[in-house]
C-alpha cells in the first residue's frame, strides 16, 4: 500500500497509509488460499468472514464485500484501520506461514472507504418494538451496541460526555491514522438506522442509571464509558509543568484542535525534546503528534524491550520511519526542574529482563548505577489507565477490586437491564474488542427483553405452559 | 444535549456578569460544590465554571463569570439573551457532602462569591448557624449582598480600600467571625488559590476544618485528561472527578498555583489573537456604515 514519505509526513496531519487503489486490492486479494480451516476468521475477535469478503473482491464485487462484512463488523473502514491483525487475523495466515500474510485488514479498509465514498449503507427494514434502550458511551462498544439495537426495532438514544461522538476514535487516535470524515460516516451510518446521539451529557451525574431505568422508561440501559483515567508514574517531578498524559496530549491536539491554536481557543503545549515514556498505540500517537506538531526530537522511553512492546507493529515501524529515537530498557526515575517548576530533563535508568512475571513477560528489573540524565522539555506519560471512577461514585453496579465494571459472561452487570462492555468492563484493549463486547452485549440485551433474532434458530428450553414459552421474557413484558 | 438559552443576563461591573442558561435535567440534578464545563462555540474552549446557583422550577443553572481570559471576555460580549451556548455539560464533580457543622463560616473572594452562595444555602437549610464573609476590591463590585443577607445568620463584607464594610481582606473577616464565635466548626472558602491558602493558614492554628473548592486548568472534566491533577497531602487527585472540594489544610496551593501558570503565554496570545479581530471588525463596520451614510 502506498505510504506517504516519512520524512514529509511526520510533519503533516494527513493519513500516512493512502489506501488501496482498486487494483492493488485485486491483486492482493488473489493472494488468498481460501483455505478450508479458516484460521483468520477463528483469529478474529468478532469471526468476520474472511474469505467470503475477500473472494467477492477477487469477482470486482465490492459491495457484495461490503455485505459480507457489514454481516459482522459495522465500522470496517475504522477496524480495517486499527485492529491490531499481526496478532488476529494476519497473524494465522496459512500465507504467512511462508510468505508475507494476505492484508486482510487494508483489504477491509479499501471496502469500507469505498462504501463511505458510494455511500453505501446497509439499512434494512426495521420493525419497530416499543423498547427503549439507552446507551452511555458513545466509543465503539457503545456505537456496536447501538447499531444492533437499532435493527433489532428498539428505540436507541447514545448518550456521550464530551460535545462530539466517538470515544478514543475521535479524542484518542490522531487524524493522521484514522481521519474524522471516516467516523463521521460511520456515525452518520447510525443515525439512518434511528440512533439518536445526545452529546454534553454526563450521566451519572446528570441523571443516573437507576433514573434511566426507573424514571426515563428504558427498558435495558448498555455502559460503554471506557477506561479513561490515566496513570501518572508517581515519580519526583510528576507535576511539574511540561508533565501531562498522553490522553490530555491527544485530546488536546485531536478533539479540542488545538493544532490549530489560535484559530481554535485551546492551548497546545509545543515541546523542542519530548519523551514519551511507554510503548503502547497510545505512546505510538503521542510521539508521532509531537513529531507533527514541530518537536525536534522525540524519544521513546519504555522500561521492557522492543519484544514486549504492546503498540501495533506497524505503528511502532511507523514511528521508527519518521524519527523517533527508541530507548528500550529504560526506566524514568525522576523529572529534573528547572527551578521555575518547568521540565529541564529526565533522569533514568538502564533496565535488563529478569524472570518472567504474572502476564508472562520477563520483569525488567534495574542495572545498579547506570543512572543517567537527559535534556528534555516536555514528558508525556503512556503507561497505561485505570477505571473512571464515575460510574461507581454515582450508581450502585457491582466493581470489581480494580473498580472496573463486574459483569457475567453474557455481560450483564448487577443491576438488571444493565450491560457493560469495552474498556470498563475488561480495561484498555482493542477498538475490535470494545465492538464485539457491545455486539454480545446487544444479544444479551435482546434474550432479556424477549427479543428474538430472526437470523437464529430459536429453541425453547423445554418447559412451556399452556403452550406458552416461559423464557420469552416480551410476552411477560407486554405493558399496560 | 444541544441548544442551551441564555435566558437571563445580569452585569454586576465592567468584569463581573451573571448568565442564567435554561437546562431542566441540570437544574433538577445540580447540588452545591458542583460545576459545569461550558463551551461558546464550535471553536472554542472548554471552561469549567461553578454553578453559582439553580432554579429547579425555572429549570435555569446560573453562572457568575469574571471576564479575565478570551473566552470570558468573548462571552461578555456576545452572551446576550436568546442566544445559546455551543455546549453545557454537567453538573460535574462531586457534590459538597451534608455537613453536620453547627457554625460555619462561608467564605467567598472575588470569583468565589458566587459558588460559595449555594453551599451556604444549603448549610442554612441543614439548620447551620451561617456566617457569611465575602470580599470584593471595592464598594462598586459589590454584588448579591441582598441573596447572602437573605440566607446568612451574620454577613461581614469585606474590601480591599475600605470603600465598603470591614477594610481588609476575607481573613480578617475570618479572624473576626472566629474571635466572637469561639465554637465555629467548619469554614468553607471560594476564591482564587491565593485567597483559599491564606484561608486556610488562618484556621489552620485553630484546628477548625477548612474546605476549598479548587479551580485547576481542565479540558474534559471526566477525569480522562489527568490535567487538573492537585496535590492533596500526598496523594495525586484528579480535581474534576475527585473533588473539586477538598481539605485545605491538606492542598499544596503552591503546587496549584504553579501548575495553573501552564499556558499565560498562550493565554495572552489567544487574546491579542482575538481582540486584533474585534479591532478589524469595528474598522470593517465603520467602514461599511460610513460607506451606508454616503
Ligand atoms: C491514543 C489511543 C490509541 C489507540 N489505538 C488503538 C489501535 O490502534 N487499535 C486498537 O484496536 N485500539 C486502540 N486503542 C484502544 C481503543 O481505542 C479502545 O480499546 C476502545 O476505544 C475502547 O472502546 P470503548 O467503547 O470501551 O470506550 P471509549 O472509546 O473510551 O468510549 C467511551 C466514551 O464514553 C464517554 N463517557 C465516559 N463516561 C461517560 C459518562 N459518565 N456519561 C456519558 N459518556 C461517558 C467518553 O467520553 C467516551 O467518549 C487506542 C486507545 C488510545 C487511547
Ligand atoms: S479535567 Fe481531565 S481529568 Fe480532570
Amino acid at each position: 500500500m502506498r505510504e506517504q514519505d516519512p520524512a514529509v509526513r511526520a510533519r503533516n496531519f494527513e493519513e500516512v497509509a493512502c489506501g488501496y487503489h482498486p487494483d492493488d486490492a485485486m491483486r492482493e486479494s488473489e493472494r488468498c488460499l481460501f483455505c478450508p480451516d479458516q484460521p483468520c476468521v477463528s483469529g478474529c475477535p468478532v469471526g468476520i468472514n474472511i474469505p467470503g469478503f475477500i473472494r467477492k473482491i477477487n469477482e470486482k464485487d465490492i459491495r457484495g464485500a461490503y455485505d459480507i462484512l457489514t454481516e459482522t463488523s459495522l465500522l470496517p473502514a475504522i477496524c480495517g484501520r486499527v485492529c491490531p491483525q499481526e496478532n488476529q487475523c494476519e497473524g494465522v495466515c496459512t500465507v504467512g506461514q511462508t510468505l508475507e500474510a494476505v492484508a486482510i485488514g487494508r483489504l477491509e479498509r479499501f471496502v469500507g472507504d469505498t462504501a463511505i465514498r458510494e455511500g453505501w449503507a446497509n439499512i434494512p427494514y426495521i420493525e419497530p418494538n416499543h423498547f427503549k434502550v439507552g446507551i452511555v458511551g458513545s466509543g465503539p462498544a457503545g456505537m456496536a451496541c447501538a447499531a444492533d439495537m437499532a435493527k433489532a426495532g428498539c428505540d436507541v438514544t447514545v448518550y456521550e460526555a464530551f460535545h462530539q461522538a466517538g470515544g478514543v476514535l475521535k479524542y484518542g487516535i490522531p487524524d493522521f491514522r484514522l481521519p474524522n470524515p471516516v467516523i463521521d460516516a460511520e456515525i452518520n451510518n447510525l443515525r439512518k438506522l434511528g440512533v439518536k446521539f445526545e452529546c454534553n451529557t454526563l450521566v451519572g451525574r446528570l441523571f443516573t442509571l437507576e433514573q434511566m431505568i426507573s424514571e426515563m422508561g428504558y427498558d435495558a440501559v448498555f455502559v460503554g464509558v471506557g477506561a479513561g483515567y490515566p496513570t501518572m508514574l508517581g515519580i519526583p517531578g510528576d507535576s511539574l509543568n511540561g508533565v501531562l498524559s498522553a490522553n490530555e496530549l491527544l485530546t488536546r491536539c485531536n478533539l479540542m484542535r488545538a493544532k490549530e491554536f489560535p484559530n481554535f481557543d485551546t492551548p497546545q503545549p509545543i515541546g523542542k525534546r519530548v519523551a514519551v515514556v511507554g510503548a503502547g498505540n497510545t505512546a505510538m500517537d503521542a510521539m508521532r503528534v509531537s513529531l507533527r506538531l514541530g518537536a525536534e526530537k522525540v524519544y521513546c522511553i519504555y522500561r521492557r524491550s522492543h519484544k514486549e512492546a504492546p503498540a501495533r507493529a506497524e505503528e511502532i515501524h511507523h514511528a521508527e520511519e519518521e524519527g523517533v529515537e527508541f530507548h528500550w530498557l529504560t526506566n524514568p526515575v525522576s523529572i529534573l526542574d528547572d527551578g521555575n517548576g518547568n521540565v529541564m530533563g529526565m533522569r533514568c535508568v538502564r533496565m535488563e529482563l529478569g524472570e518472567p512475571d504474572a502476564s508472562g513477560r520477563r520483569r525488567p528489573v534495574p542495572v545498579p548505577g547506570s543512572e543517567f540524565d537527559f535534556e528534555c522539555d516536555l514528558v508525556v506519560y503512556a503507561i497505561g489507565t485505570n477505571a473512571n471512577p464515575i460510574m461507581g461514585q454515582t450508581c450502585k453496579l457491582r466493581l470489581n477490586k480494580w473498580g472496573y465494571i463486574d459483569t457475567d459472561e453474557n455481560l450483564a452487570t448487577s443491576m438488571a437491564g444493565v450491560f457493560a462492555g469495552g474498556d470498563i468492563v475488561t480495561g484498555a484493549a482493542t477498538v475490535i474488542e470494545a465492538m464485539g463486547a457491545g455486539r454480545r452485549a446487544a444479544g444479551s440485551m435482546k434474550a432479556y427483553l424477549g427479543i428474538r433474532d430472526t437470523n437464529r434458530p430459536y429453541r425453547t428450553a423445554g418447559d412451556t405452559l399452556f403452550g406458552i414459552d416461559t423464557s420469552e421474557r416480551n410476552f411477560a413484558r407486554i405493558r399496560a | 444535549m444541544s441548544n442551551f438559552e441564555i435566558v437571563k443576563r445580569e452585569d454586576f461591573s465592567d468584569v463581573t456578569y451573571l448568565l442564567e442558561v435554561r437546562h431542566p435535567l441540570m437544574a433538577k440534578a445540580a447540588k452545591p460544590g458542583q460545576f459545569v464545563i461550558v463551551m461558546l462555540n464550535e471553536h472554542g474552549e472548554r471552561v469549567p465554571l461553578t454553578i453559582a446557583d439553580y432554579d429547579r422550577d425555572k429549570g435555569t443553572v446560573t453562572l457568575v463569570i469574571q471576564a479575565v481570559g478570551k473566552t470570558t471576555r468573548q462571552m461578555q460580549q456576545q452572551c446576550k439573551v436568546g442566544t445559546s451556548l455551543y455546549g453545557l455539560v454537567g453538573p460535574m464533580g462531586i457534590p459538597t457532602p451534608d455537613s453536620h457543622a453547627k457554625k460555619v463560616v462561608c467564605v467567598g473572594g472575588g470569583l468565589g462569591v458566587a459558588p460559595v452562595y449555594p453551599q451556604a444555602r444549603a448549610l442554612k437549610e441543614s439548620g447551620a448557624y451561617v456566617i457569611g464573609v465575602i470580599g470584593f476590591r471595592t464598594k462598586d463590585l459589590v454584588f448579591w449582598e441582598d441573596k447572602f443577607r437573605a440566607i446568612c445568620d451574620e454577613l461581614i463584607i469585606c474590601s480591599d480600600d475600605g470603600s465598603v464594610g470591614l477594610h481588609g481582606r476575607v481573613t480578617a473577616g475570618i479572624e473576626q467571625a472566629i474571635k466572637k464565635h469561639p465554637d465555629i466548626d467548619e469554614v468553607v472558602a471560594i476564591g482564587p488559590p491565593i485567597m483559599m491558602k491564606s484561608c486556610a493558614e488562618t484556621t489552620r492554628p485553630y484546628k477548625i476544618k477548612t474546605m476549598v473548592s479548587l479551580n485547576p486548568i481542565m479540558v474534559d472534566g471526566t477525569g480522562m485528561c489527568g490535567g487538573c491533577r492537585v496535590k492533596i497531602g500526598d496523594q495525586v487527585k484528579f480535581a474534576c472527578v475527585d473533588g473539586p472540594d477538598f481539605d485545605g489544610h491538606l492542598v499544596d496551593f503552591d503546587d496549584l498555583m504553579t501548575r495553573l501558570r501552564r499556558y499565560t503565554k498562550e493565554e495572552r496570545m489567544a487574546l491579542d489573537h482575538w481582540e486584533k479581530g474585534c479591532r478589524m471588525q469595528k474598522s470593517i463596520d465603520k467602514a461599511v456604515d460610513a460607506a451606508k451614510t454616503k
